[in-house]
């Protein structure tokens, strides 16, 4: 696991790190199990596994097609626990607005009330922040719609470094785009490509006419279809790592052999697992997804093969941390998908539950422990010090601010401009031509956001417009500084593909000798531009070697 | 299509609440139920109206956030889906559909169309977990478990807390909810050895929170998004009869 990680990642994570997260993945799963969560069983009552993207070995314990909610509803019992305890106190439907720095040291946070609008202040003699990706920055994407980077953004803001901001995962499952009101992508778990063959037709006028609806999937012979991944990578087949299966189907796509309405779409069937294990075996291992998919599209999967297209997913990009997950502000930390730390260029399957329960379970634990070992002289901090007044008003002053331009364009109207300006020049495929536009694109983007935007509503109520319109006024400054990463970044890594750079096969052409670091910018002020600094990656235990699936 | 919606509105928790009809145009019938309701809001606020608050987070009917009636009915006609699982082809062209929020007294309204669900944390807090720590724990692999038990306590598990169940029943019990809870822990070795207790702790924090009682309806069941079945209730009215009749300790 330690060695599928690193080269699922393209040799752009730290090394110690994710020794250590292969090093407790197992605990993982024994505390799960202890806090009641039902994985799967084979006969004889142990542990069942399957296999993976990215991986050869069957080694993934699941609970059908909702591994990851149930590895949150065992956190969500456990939390719940404690707060039934009184040993936690709970603020929900809080969002975080600033991070507050006293003498160098995080010392708290401000939030704002979603319910009342009240600006709250909160100390503390350490600050973690677990707040997830920023995926959302691309508008249409699989993550949750309140999904945010604010409280990242203004740890960066207050200091601390933003480590591989460019790193982000295309999941190549997930459901097609079908209208310009769509408002987020459904994606279908990575597990389906386990017993789903991945094809589009290998003619071209079949695949116009599949366009066209004149020819149906089933009608073309199997001799006319292009299973490409098992053709191009026969020892991984359809089991390839997320970013080489999203950039697979993105080239056939863009070869015009493209199935679904829009040609952007690929199809995944299941008609040889169906006939070689029986529909009530496919049911039981996909059952939910199967009729989710239903749903969503009005269509059978157990008649028809699903049709799947690559949709933002993850971010393997964060808050720059230590080993002991510490930003470069002392006592502040950031656990799970906010930190940059395990994943490198490009996040295996199944990974993101794991670094999320590994970081809160065992290593945080431990790690700040040296952090409040030194702070135990020190009396609760007050919420009344300067550095807190200064923030809230800060706070307030921003959110006066975006209620009173009471422009013409919805907050909406941005965020999905947005979102299109980083999928066609930040997405799956960057040039240094489409990064530079994008750079220019998302400036104007922002003065055109602050002049012309309308905030309806006031702050001292449930205001959703208000809370949309604070994610993206900070979305529009993250996605610039994705785009400079992804500039300054002269070669293709995982989720990273750099058209420039590249094999004669069209596979991601690293640069190890110049690009083997990770980059942490560093926040220099408005309009200013931010800095890199450099940590270089250093493997003492495995060999870097070119990826290859093949 | 074109529809006319009749949306519950409602400024705050304390303010008196009413119906306002809303007109909405060419809606795809691909479209999603809470994207057309996003369509509608896009179009208050171009016209500097206030937009119909609503929850809503994952989309795609896995974190229990959205909760609507639509025409009476929990999450819509449709069975075995959330209300953001929803999309458009269900409805015809001309249609009105009526939009409120959950009706329960444990579920008080927040604005429009949101309601605070935070009494489902508390009856979780009084008891849906097991009490192990953090680190030390023995392997996975050390107490077997039979499938079929860890195939029903799955069943049970897939429970994502949205309400719906309550905002069926015409008693706004709470019991498939709570029950779905119980029988996961129950079913497991893990969780058996408290279950006498858990599920003393969790029915008195359900009645204490103004949930009402289960007069076998099956309301819950059949608008339950994730399917779960009424047995579970039984097998919570079993856990409980047994726990008062040998427990140690009562609550």
């Amino acid at each position: 696991m330690f060695y599928d990680t690193i080269k699922g990642g393209d040799y752009r994570a730290r090394e110690a790190n994710v020794f250590r997260l292969a090093e407790v993945s197992n605990s993982i799963i024994d505390q799960c199990v202890a806090q009641g969560v039902p994985f799967a069983r084979e006969y004889g009552g142990l542990l069942d596994n399957r296999s993976f993207g990215g991986a050869q070995v069957s080694r993934t314990f699941y609970a059908r097609g909702q591994t990851g909610q149930q590895l949150l509803l065992g956190a969500y019992s456990a939390l719940s626990k404690e707060i039934g305890k009184k040993t936690v106190k709970m603020y929900t439907r809080r969002d975080l607005m600033d991070v507050v720095i006293v003498d160098g040291l995080a010392r708290g946070i401000i939030v704002r009330n979603l319910i009342t609008g009240e600006i709250e202040r909160h100390s503390a003699h350490a600050v973690v922040l677990a707040t997830g990706g920023y995926a959302n920055v691309f508008f249409l994407s699989t993550n949750a719609m309140s999904s945010n980077g604010s409280a990242i953004w203004k740890a960066y803001k207050k200091g601390a470094f933003f480590g591989n901001p460019c790193f982000t995962q295309i999941h190549p499952t997930c459901i097609p785009v079908h209208g310009d009101y769509q408002s987020k992508l459904t994606l279908m778990s990575e597990s389906l490509r386990n017993d789903g063959r991945i094809w589009v037709p290998k003619k071209l006028e079949d695949a116009k006419k599949i366009q066209k609806g004149t020819l149906k999937a089933k009608e073309i012979k199997e001799e006319d279809r292009d299973y490409y991944l098992e053709r191009r990578y026969p020892a991984f087949g359809n089991l390839v790592p997320r970013d080489v299966a999203s950039r697979a189907a993105k080239e056939r796509c863009d070869a015009g052999f493209g199935v679904g309405k829009t040609g952007l779409a690929v199809y995944l069937d299941f008609a040889d697992s169906i006939k070689r294990l029986g529909k009530n075996v496919i049911e039981s291992r996909y059952g939910n997804l199967f009729q989710m998919y239903e749903k969503i599209v009005d269509e059978n999967p157990y008649e028809n093969p699903m049709m799947i297209y690559p949709a933002v997913h993850y971010t393997m990009g964060g808050i720059w941390v230590n080993y002991e997950l510490q930003t470069t502000i002392p006592g502040l930390f950031a656990a799970g998908e906010a930190n940059f730390s395990d994943h490198g260029a490009n996040r295996l399957g199944a990974s993101a539950l794991m670094q999320g329960l590994s970081d809160g379970y065992f290593v945080l634990p431990y790690t700040i422990q040296n952090y409040l070992a030194n702070q135990i002289q020190i009396p609760a901090i007050k919420t009344d010090l300067p550095e807190f007044l200064q923030a809230e008003k800060d706070t307030k002053a921003l959110i006066d601010k975006l209620l009173k331009i009471n422009g013409k364009n919805t907050v909406d109207s941005y965020h999905r401009k947005l979102g299109l300006i980083m999928w066609d020049n930040v997405g799956m495929g960057r040039t240094a031509e489409r990064l530079t536009k994008a750079i220019t694109l998302i400036q104007e983007l922002r003065t055109d956001f602050w002049k012309n935007v309308k905030v309806t509503g006031t702050n001292d109520q449930v205001n959703p417009e208000l809370e949309k319109a604070l994610r993206v006024a900070d979305f529009l400054e993250m996605g610039e500084l994705m785009a400079r990463d992804a500039l300054s970044r002269l070669e293709s890594c995982g989720g990273h593909f750099r058209e420039e750079y590249q094999t004669p096969e069209g596979e991601a052409l690293r640069d190890d000798k110049d690009f083997a670091f990770v980059s942490a910018w560093e926040y220099k002020g408005e309009n200013v531009e931010p800095e890199m600094h450099k940590e270089p990656l250093v493997f003492e235990f495995i060999e870097v070697k070119q990826r290859n699936y093949k | 299509m074109d529809l006319t919606l009749k949306i519950w509105r409602q400024a705050s928790a304390k303010a008196k609440g009413q119906f306002v009809n809303y007109q909405v145009q060419n809606i795809s019938a691909e479209a999603s139920f809470l994207e057309m309701l996003d369509i509608l809001n896009e179009s208050l606020v171009a016209k500097g109206e206030e937009p119909v608050a609503f929850d809503h987070d994952c989309r795609e009917g896995i974190c229990g956030a959205c909760s609507l009636y639509i025409n009476g009915r929990p999450h819509g006609p449709d069975r075995g889906i959330t209300t953001c699982q929803m999309h458009m082809r269900n409805f015809k062209h001309g249609e009105t559909i009526i939009i409120e929020p959950w009706r329960a007294k444990p579920f008080p309204v927040i604005k429009d169309l949101m309601v605070d669900r935070s009494s489902f944390d508390e009856i979780i807090q009084a008891g849906g977990f097991v009490s192990v720590r953090t680190g030390g724990i023995p392997d996975a692999n050390s107490i077997p478990i039979p499938r079929r038990n860890a195939e029903l306590a799955m069943d049970a598990a897939a429970c994502i807390g949205c309400g719906a169940c309550v905002a069926a029943c015409k008693n706004a019990s709470a019991m498939l909810f709570v029950s779905a809870k119980v029988s996961q822990f129950a079913l497991l070795p893990q969780g058996r050895v408290e279950a006498q207790e858990r599920v003393q702790r969790m029915v008195a924090k359900m009645d204490e929170l103004g949930f009402g009682n289960c007069t076998n309806t099956y309301a819950c069941e059949a608008e339950c998004p994730k399917e779960i079945s009424v047995s579970n209730i039984a097998r919570m009215n079993r856990e409980f009869l047994s726990a008062k009749l040998i427990s140690h300790k009562t609550f």
